[in-house]
């Protein structure tokens, strides 16, 4: 015993000792993308379903078209956990790792991290990517030139669900009343200002109640929703939160079919966990789930007939979440194709390079359909002015196996939106102190 | 043979009193802040600064903050990322609301007003004890995240609660680049921790102590309880405020409520556990365990998969890094109940006696 205890003693200095490993870094004539990515812990399962399909695509297009005009792609996973400070590390290693071309992009998939990056990969020069989530205020390209809200935002999708709703009583939902039941966090709290504008120009009362984290328990929530009687409930809930809130839906007598939950609020892995409950739980969406899209099958056909898929279980391949994944990673993709045909085909683009892309992406229906991604995601078509690009999302229903779509891309009523980002972001610029300008 | 005290005579009550008596743990002390003042910001990258050694210096000051509370006054407390989640937010709010304040005067600010919410949720500590006081320091855990979350005021009415850190500098230098934080985090903290170290040995130290091992005790021969249990209170919080207030300025950037959450609260606890109840090196070793050595296994780990040709996918290693991780905290603390601070101490008894042990 006592031999063994040295033995493990000095193999523990020893190890401390030696720190200083740098495996190989991605070769310079590869376009590195750096993914922090979690596939352990609370949101495991998310991640799993989303970085599949995100990796997938990297490899599909790799495999299918040897890279992006020629250039392959290289990327390397760094496990977060969905936690602050791992994926700061996580940052600060893949850089040190790359120091000439810093990666393409980098994607989170949380929204605590990408705050958390916002001013370190912009003095880095390295483009943030908040496909759906992140910091909301940052489609203000003039004082956030590297940060990329692409797609939609919170607020943008909130807006879109009074619409949506609005629409399913005659265009207006004045004397209703609508319960907002939210994750109370950041991500949580963000659509809050939105809703209220809405609720004002629209005269529909509103109520908010919060979950606390992680949202395991909510009895006294829906006994309140159940006091209040809304004719709708719109739900902002994340992991595990979700399946418990349509139990409890179903315990008090909601009907499911005026819940309607966020893009995090609508995947397999928040109903099928809730069963029946679930069924005819609608929830927004800004890309499609199935495998009959041609991409999807596609990568099916190319990258798992050649033995290197990422997903573990299969069954989960056109799932919503690895749907998500490929619309990201093809919004990636194109960016690195924009920039190249603006700087040069067949080099390996820089940092700033890849954000000019992103910031003059153009997606058009024709392109996804070139891309055999037709419907799968909105048009993207960016600017300095709007980072966001589409703001549209689809109305989703559960039917106790699938999700079925309901409505065509609805988008949010921008004028009103957009407005208080612009407001938003110059706060922030002057609590920084700067001055707001677009990049060249 | 080279580290012993013959020879080393003390003619004053002054040599007889200061931190380190032998020269040779005078030599070793000297030299080693030489390193991290001198060597390092040329030798460290910035990877080294932003994601270890700045993290590592921060919990560091945490852990120091929550050994004198619970090591030297022996008040269990599960609220020191609730005291850090108050330093943060104060210090934004000095910073954001008091045109031109010093930095300095922000974080004593910052680490004042953790001080204040340290000694109110300290009072239960003048009834209960141990477990039940944990459980009350809880409630300052909860509170203070419910109350960040809750008043818009504190986050300057962000609408996520997210608050980012302006720019700030010291003496008109500008603290922006990772090596001038590191340098600014380093010597904010050797001053603290000389602080504390003079404060456990002064008689406020003493009294801790006192009250620690019996308070009961303590009273009889004249310390009053009140005094010593908040004074505790009070200067754990400052710490841990301070330490706050720097995870936000020069660690993170910006920070949320829920990231101060009671996981932070246990890996402090953790971590003085792991390095040392009751002593100030055991603070810097238990952080540096706690949040160093998953990032020396992350690294370990997927060279070490490849060069003996296992198909570990990202997920398994990080799966197999909680693993080691969890093991290696049983071991050492099966080998030293103490914690590293005190393994540290046997090494150095026994070298005292090397080559030649009886």
């Amino acid at each position: 015993m006592k031999r063994i205890k040295h033995l493990l003693l000095a193999v523990s200095a020893a190890a401390s000792l030696l720190s200083a490993v740098a495996p190989a870094a991605a070769q310079s004539n590869e376009q590195f993308i750096a993914i922090p990515s979690y596939r352990v812990g609370p949101y495991g399962t998310n991640g799993q379903s989303y970085y599949g399909g995100y990796v997938d695509y990297l490899n599909y297009v790799n495999l299918k078209d040897n890279g992006v005009g020629g250039v392959k792609l290289a990327w390397e996973e760094c496990e977060t956990e969905y936690n602050n400070a791992k994926g700061v590390e996580c940052y600060e290693r893949m850089k040190s790792r790359n120091p000439v071309t810093r990666g393409t992009a980098i994607n989170p998939m949380a929204t605590g991290i990408s705050y958390a990056l916002i001013d370190k990969t912009a003095e880095d020069k390295v483009p943030l990517l908040m496909i759906g989530y992140g910091r909301t205020d940052a489609v203000d390209g003039s004082v956030f030139p590297y940060a990329f809200p692409l797609v939609t935002t919170y607020q943008m999708q909130v807006s879109a669900i009074v619409k949506y709703l609005a629409g399913k009583n005659n265009g207006s939902l004045a004397g209703k009343k609508i319960v907002f039941l939210y994750h109370d966090s950041a991500y949580g709290k963000e659509p809050i200002v939105a809703l209220q504008a809405e609720s004002s120009i629209g005269k529909f009362k509103l109520v908010e109640i919060p979950v606390a984290h992680p949202g395991n328990e909510q009895g006294a929530q829906w006994l309140r929703i159940r006091q209040e009687n809304p004719d709708y409930v719109i739900f902002w809930g994340w992991g595990v939160m979700n399946q418990t809130a349509l139990k409890a839906a179903q315990k008090v007598g909601y009907a499911r079919d005026r819940i309607i939950g966020s893009w995090w609020a609508g995947s397999e892995e928040d109903t099928v966990p809730a069963g029946d409950a679930a069924r005819g739980y609608l929830s927004a969406t800004w890309n499609v789930a199935g495998r009959d899209v041609p991409v999807i099958a596609d990568i099916e056909k190319v990258v798992y007939g050649a033995g290197r898929g990422n997903m573990q279980d299969k069954n989960k391949v056109g799932s919503v979440l690895y749907n998500r994944g490929v619309s990201a990673a093809i919004a990636t993709v194109e960016a690195v194709r924009t920039a190249q045909d603006k700087f040069g085909r067949g080099k390996v683009m820089s940092g700033e390079q890849v954000r000019w892309g992103l910031e003059n992406l153009n997606i058009t229906d024709a392109r996804l359909k070139q891309l055999g991604a037709s419907g799968l995601l909105p048009e993207i078509k960016t600017s300095c002015d709007n980072h966001e690009g589409s703001g549209k999302v689809r109305i989703q229903q559960w039917d106790g196996s699938k999700w079925v779509l309901v409505s065509d891309w609805i988008e949010g009523n921008k004028n009103l939106i957009h407005p208080l980002f612009k407001a938003s972001a110059a706060r922030y610029a002057k609590e920084k102190g700067f001055t707001p300008a677009c990049m060249k | 043979m080279l580290y012993r005290e013959a020879g080393q005579f003390k003619s004053s009550y002054i040599a007889d009193s200061q931190i380190f008596p032998l020269r040779q743990d005078r030599i070793g002390f000297w030299t080693l802040l030489m390193v991290a003042f001198l060597a390092v910001p040329w030798l460290a990258s910035e990877y080294w600064f932003s994601a270890i050694l700045i993290p590592f210096l921060v919990f560091a000051l945490a852990a120091l903050g929550l050994n004198i509370l619970t090591g030297y006054a022996g008040q269990l407390s599960l609220g020191s990322a609730a005291f850090m989640a108050v330093g943060a937010y104060a210090a934004y709010n000095f910073q954001l609301r008091i045109e031109g304040i010093p930095i300095l005067a922000t974080l004593v600010l910052a680490g004042g007003c953790a001080a204040l919410v340290g000694v109110l949720f300290g009072l239960p500590s003048l009834r209960i004890k141990g477990f039940y006081l944990a459980v009350a320091t809880l409630a300052a855990q909860f509170f203070v995240v419910w109350a960040l979350t809750k008043f818009g005021w504190f986050s300057n009415d962000s609408s996520s609660g997210v608050i980012s850190v302006p720019r700030f500098d010291l003496f008109g230098l500008a603290i922006n680049t990772p090596v001038r934080k590191y340098l600014f985090v380093l010597a904010i903290v050797c001053v603290m921790a000389l602080l504390a170290k003079n404060l456990v040995r002064s008689s406020t130290g003493r009294a801790w102590m006192a009250v620690r091992d019996m308070d009961v005790a303590a009273e009889v021969i004249g310390i009053p309880l009140m005094r010593t249990k908040l004074s505790a209170f009070a200067v754990s919080s400052f710490f841990c405020g301070v330490a706050g207030a720097l995870y936000a300025f020069c660690y993170l950037g910006s920070v949320e409520p829920d990231g101060f959450s009671l996981d932070l609260s246990f890996r402090i606890l953790f971590m003085i556990i792991i390095g040392g109840v009751g002593s100030i090196l055991g603070a810097f070793l238990g952080s540096a365990f706690i949040l160093l050595l998953p990032i020396l296994l992350d690294n370990l780990l997927p060279p070490l998969a490849a060069l003996l040709h296992l198909p570990f996918t990202n997920a398994t290693v990080s799966h197999i890094q909680m693993m080691v991780f969890g093991a290696l905290i049983i071991f050492f603390l099966v080998v030293e109940p103490h914690g590293l601070a005190r393994l540290w101490q046997i090494a150095k008894e026994k070298l005292r006696l090397w080559p030649f042990p009886h």
